[in-house]
């Protein structure tokens, strides 16, 4: 078994003091991997994920990075510690140029390495190379998927975390967004995402957790995920009793 | 109608636009109208005044540089006072802006620099007095240059310091990573911290520099008009109208927006009086905001 990247056990979080939307989750995330979380609308999934990149006050639990404790370590320290995210939406700057969004966040490199780091951004994600002067706004939803994962790529994460990369995209970016993911894993890169659509990112993925009213409730491989009845229960809601919990 | 009101109007333009600025620059990236920074101006001109008085005393009578009205003295006086009002804006965030920010309610913070405002402007009222007071009383001869129009060695000088400070901030802005940084912090500020953008540090650039612009702003009025310690506030109508013309945020926008307001300035004293002055301001910030409220170079919020 190959070593553990991230580690976030019991994890508790929520915006608001007393209102936790995490209530306790924990999940590893080992080297190389890619890792999916799924769950039924309001889990808290965007909440566990957003909690981990210190964008939501973490109220109990801890979030290991390499064994180093990165808890609620400020969000603008997270690339820095090794942790890069992608958020859901508005996850690009778009009235900068795409090749301004990369070097942005090249904060933390040797200022000698950022154009070469660029240019293998390029390398890596072609449809950009076309566009570096284009402001970034202007790109299509899959384009801007891409910018967001290349800027996040660019720091050498030890993980890269995305928040729903598939969400609002139409059939064709969704397929290409995960061939894109499922390439990145096979360059060394260790991924954690959280998904609603569950079948395209079981595909892709090693192994999955499901969460559940903010707990991880099951976890598996994820190609024997998509046929395990609990799963079915738990993520589809198929118990006609079963009421879907409603902390959006 | 003489083509005067052009030179005039560009002087008042650059200005306006120097404080633009830092009007600009504030409101987009720390997402508050700070009603002070016209005190920042009138701080940062008696601070020089106080730095070239000292220099005086110190040195005796300096000559001043060949053509100016002015010598090395206030050269140095004005980087002092730059400094000065920067550290002056740093510190009223630290005491005040920032502590409120962190409530996360922007008219809480408009009303503090309201206050903020009025607290600067008394109290260099109470330590300077409210008569006015200049940095040279020495006359200049205007030359003329053609076309009906006259200028002052001073007035070529001073035009010359805004093109190089304007570039200067513009260079700042679109080729180094701290530009890029602000840049990214007004568009989408939980984007920016996740790039790992550290927020506090930019905050410090953007006072710094819209500190040491309004000080450039003032000194230039204390030099071609006069010091009063209303000298700041009565340029915040302008300040605000240029900004809003130029787009939020824009740094080209406030210069042009500052120069557009100049000029339509000198242009309304020349045509229909002096007194209608202040009223420009006014009508070009309605117009903008009923015909193009984005302003030239701003663009729809998302």
């Amino acid at each position: 078994m190959s070593e553990t990247v991230l580690d976030v056990r019991n994890l508790e979080a929520g915006y608001e003091p007393g209102v936790p939307i995490v209530r306790g989750a924990s999940i590893t995330v080992r080297k190389g991997e890619i890792v999916v979380v799924l769950g039924p609308n309001g889990a808290g999934k965007s909440s566990f994920i957003k909690a981990i990149a210190g964008l939501v006050p973490i109220t109990g639990g801890t979030v290991f990075l390499d064994g180093k404790d990165i808890t609620a370590a400020p969000a603008h320290t997270m690339v820095r510690l090794g942790l890069a995210f992608v958020p859901q939406t508005e996850n690009i700057f778009p009235l900068m140029s795409v090749e301004d969004n990369l070097r942005v966040a090249c904060g933390i490199l040797d200022r000698r390495d950022i154009p070469g780091r660029i240019e293998e951004m390029y390398a890596a994600f072609p449809d950009l190379v076309r566009q570096r002067r284009t402001a970034a706004g202007n790109l299509s939803g899959g384009q801007r998927q891409m910018l967001a994962v290349a800027r996040a790529l660019i720091v050498h994460p030890k993980v890269l975390v995305l928040d729903e990369p598939s969400a609002g995209l139409s059939p064709k970016f969704v397929s290409m967004v995960f061939e894109m993911l499922a390439g990145i894993r096979k360059s060394g890169v260790t991924i954690l995402l959280v998904e609603q659509n569950a079948k395209a990112a079981l595909a892709i993925g090693d192994r999955a957790y499901v969460l559940v009213e903010g707990k991880d409730r099951h976890q598996g491989i994820a190609s024997e995920l998509w046929n395990d009845p609990i799963v079915a229960e738990l993520y589809l809601g198929q118990r006609p009793q079963h009421r879907k919990g409603g902390m959006a | 109608m003489s083509l005067q009101f052009i030179v005039d109007g560009l002087l008042t333009g650059s200005m306006i636009g120097l404080g633009a600025i830092g009007v600009t620059l504030t409101y987009s990236i720390l997402r508050f109208s700070n009603f002070a920074h016209g005190d920042f101006m009138a701080w940062g001109t008696y601070a020089t005044l106080a730095v070239v008085s000292t220099i005086g005393a110190t040195f005796g009578k300096v000559a001043p540089i060949a053509p100016l009205s002015f010598g090395w003295p206030l050269l140095v006086a004005l980087v002092v006072g730059m400094v000065f009002t920067a550290l002056l804006a740093l510190l009223l965030d630290k005491v005040l802006f920032s502590r409120l920010r962190s409530q996360g309610q922007a008219i809480i913070v408009v009303m503090a620099s309201f206050g903020a405002s009025m607290a600067l402007r008394s109290l260099l009222e109470f330590t300077f007095t409210s008569r006015p007071t200049y940095f040279s009383r020495a006359i200049q001869i205007a030359m003329p240059v053609g076309f009906g129009i006259r200028v002052t060695p001073d007035q070529i000088a001073l035009l010359l310091l805004t093109a190089i400070l304007v570039l200067g901030v513009h260079l700042l802005m679109t080729r180094t990573q701290t530009g890029r940084s602000m840049q990214a912090l007004s568009q989408n500020a939980a984007l920016a911290r996740i790039v790992g953008i550290d927020v506090a540090s930019v905050v410090c650039v953007t006072w710094i520099v819209g500190g040491a612009l309004a000080c450039v702003a003032g000194v230039m009025i204390g030099i071609l008009v006069q010091i009063r310690p209303f000298m700041g506030f009565d340029m915040l109508l302008p300040m605000f109208a240029a900004a809003i013309l130029g787009g939020i945020g824009s740094i080209p926008g406030a210069v042009l927006g500052g120069l557009i307001i100049g000029l339509a300035e000198a242009g309304a004293v020349q045509l229909i009086g002096a007194e209608w002055r202040a009223a420009v301001s006014f009508i070009i910030l309605m117009a903008v905001l009923f015909v193009r409220p984005i302003g030239l170079f701003g663009v729809r919020e998302r």
